[in-house]
């Protein structure tokens, strides 16, 4: 392959179903939402010559490689952070295809994250100093008792809230908002289950005074897939091609991945203002060139704090922004529009990724209308998709 | 092995259930220093400049010389939460955390005892003692700060 700098963009998405018991293993979710995607694209598996998916995957590149029969793997990697890195995983296969390294880059992540084993459960086990595994510091957490992914998230959302006069039910009305989303998006768990703000105010806290139940991502089976090419190569393919304009990540020093407590002030989001930062720099976009975006939503204060991050509103002001509906489907900036990871399903953030390929191809479930560009967040990493 | 005098003795108090701390090769000065009821941190010895969590090498002169330095104990609550569900490991009732600003510049993630939770605020004075655990450890732990 001649090496020159190509444009890339997705050519296909593709999932499995979204369970709480997939009844198979993660290497079989892999392989079928990897196939899927490269159907969607109209490429043979047997092309793929890149493979990224997060190094705390559990399916193997080598083994995913012969379940759809690669022929040559040109290069392969995997990105740290947990779910920080499902954007960063776009960002790496773009610059593969920009390279010229690779012509057909399939990006993975697969998971039995609920009937296999559980993130909101205590992580008692295995939290060592495990580099790359978006551990960060917690084993400074472990034996005070923020043992889960709510409690470390909380410990640093306080803060912004305080500073801000944010109230759980300003965290409420994301959720209710998503949750609509996904009751009319078929392939959501929660088709069909709208929530009100006031069941939201009545569920159980799972961190007091910060997180209520519904506050939370689901933890969920499935996989999702998405494929990367040349922009040139994509205009000849079955999908309309989604052009990746930009995409970068920004690790600002002394920030780290949930257990983010020493950086100087925790009521704002470094990385995310540094992706917002470097993205608008590399494109020459600004957020009011987006006509949706889809945000990492592990939990509802990520919402806020990326809305502000990323320059849709200013410091302190998502939790109106979100209570005047902006983020509904007449909104000025439509998020998550799939129900997210707290209504669609928690694959670790690329399900939303998915959603923003579908919203700019003109297929969601809950299509915005006139869309011509996507913001993706994952918190540390951030992508712009425009229609061609 | 069995004394005769065992079976007087006075009962001993409940075996702690709180997990021992996860120790590191760079940061067993912190943990050794808590077993002995010392509350430490981590200097470079050659720019004196503080550094957490613990690192082998001073981000500002780059020196991979350390000292351990004592800490006042005392700092300010910064955030707090308390874990409801699931229960945490290793408590009876789930424990107030919170994020301490040490006087020293440098935030912890640490236990807060002798409050409740509706009285604790952002600023609250508070100082260290220590909490036992599993394996015969201890971990510090803050209280509000007594005048």
């Amino acid at each position: 392959m001649t090496r020159h700098f190509r444009e890339a963009a997705i050519a296909g998405i593709g999932a499995t179903e979204f369970s709480k018991a997939s009844g198979r293993s993660e290497l079989q979710l892999a392989a079928e939402c990897s196939k899927a995607a490269l159907d969607d694209a109209g490429i043979h598996p047997s092309e793929v010559d890149g493979m990224v998916t997060f190094t705390i995957d559990n399916s193997d590149e080598i083994g995913l490689a012969r379940c759809l029969g690669v022929k040559d793997l040109a290069y392969t990697t995997r990105i740290p952070g947990g779910g920080a890195a499902a954007v960063a995983t776009i960002y790496q296969a773009m610059a593969m295809v920009n390279a010229g390294l690779c012509n057909t880059v399939l990006v993975w992540r697969a998971m039995n994250e609920r009937s296999q084993y559980r993130f909101g459960q205590p992580h008692t086990q295995n939290i060592g100093p495990q580099a790359g595994n978006g551990t960060g510091s917690l084993l400074w957490c472990m034996p005070f008792g923020a043992q889960t992914p709510a409690t470390w998230e909380s410990l640093a959302a306080q803060r912004y809230m305080q500073q801000y006069g944010v109230t759980n039910e300003d965290l409420g009305r994301v959720a209710v908002a998503q949750r609509k989303y996904a009751a009319t998006n078929p392939a959501a768990w929660f088709y069909g289950k709208p929530i009100t703000l006031e069941e939201h105010q009545s569920s159980k806290w799972i961190v007091e005074p910060i997180l209520r139940l519904l506050d939370c991502c689901q933890e969920s089976d499935g996989g999702v897939a998405i494929v990367i090419t040349s922009l040139d190569r994509a205009k000849d393919l079955k999908q309309k091609p989604v052009k990746i304009v930009g995409a970068c990540q920004s690790i600002p020093y002394n920030v780290e991945v949930i257990s983010n407590y020493y950086h100087a002030d925790l009521s704002m989001m470094p990385e995310a203002e540094g992706t917002a930062k470097r993205l608008y720099a590399q494109t020459g976009m600004k957020p009011s060139d987006m006509q949706a975006a889809m945000i990492y939503d592990a939990f509802t204060p990520q919402v806020l704090k990326q809305l502000e991050g990323f320059g849709f509103c200013k410091r302190g002001e998502a939790k109106d922004f979100i209570k005047s509906g902006e983020i509904d489907i007449d909104g000025i900036l439509p998020i998550n529009t799939n129900g997210g990871l707290i209504g669609e399903a928690y694959i670790h953030g690329m399900n939303n990724i998915a959603e923003g390929v579908r919203q700019v191809r003109g297929t969601a479930a809950n299509q915005v209308k006139k869309v011509e560009r996507v913001l993706v967040s994952s918190g540390m990493a951030g992508a712009i998709f425009e229609r061609v | 092995m069995s004394t005769p005098t065992e079976s007087t003795a006075p009962a001993a108090p409940p075996k702690p259930t709180r997990l021992a701390p996860i120790v590191t090769l760079d940061a067993k000065f912190f943990w050794d220093a808590a077993d002995k009821g010392e509350f430490v941190g981590e200097a470079c010895a050659d720019c004196n400049k503080l550094r957490f969590p613990p690192r082998p090498m001073c981000p500002h002169c780059h020196s991979v010389k350390r000292t351990v330095v004592p800490l006042s104990g005392r700092g300010t609550v910064y955030t707090w939460i308390q874990p409801r569900h699931p229960a945490p490991f290793g408590f009876k009732e789930p424990p107030i955390v919170v994020t301490v600003e040490l006087e020293e510049g440098y935030r912890l993630v640490t236990n807060l005892y002798d409050i409740a939770l509706e009285e604790v605020k952002q600023g609250l004075p508070v100082e260290v003692f220590f909490a036992p655990t599993m394996g015969n450890h201890q971990v510090p732990v803050f209280r509000p700060r007594r005048a």
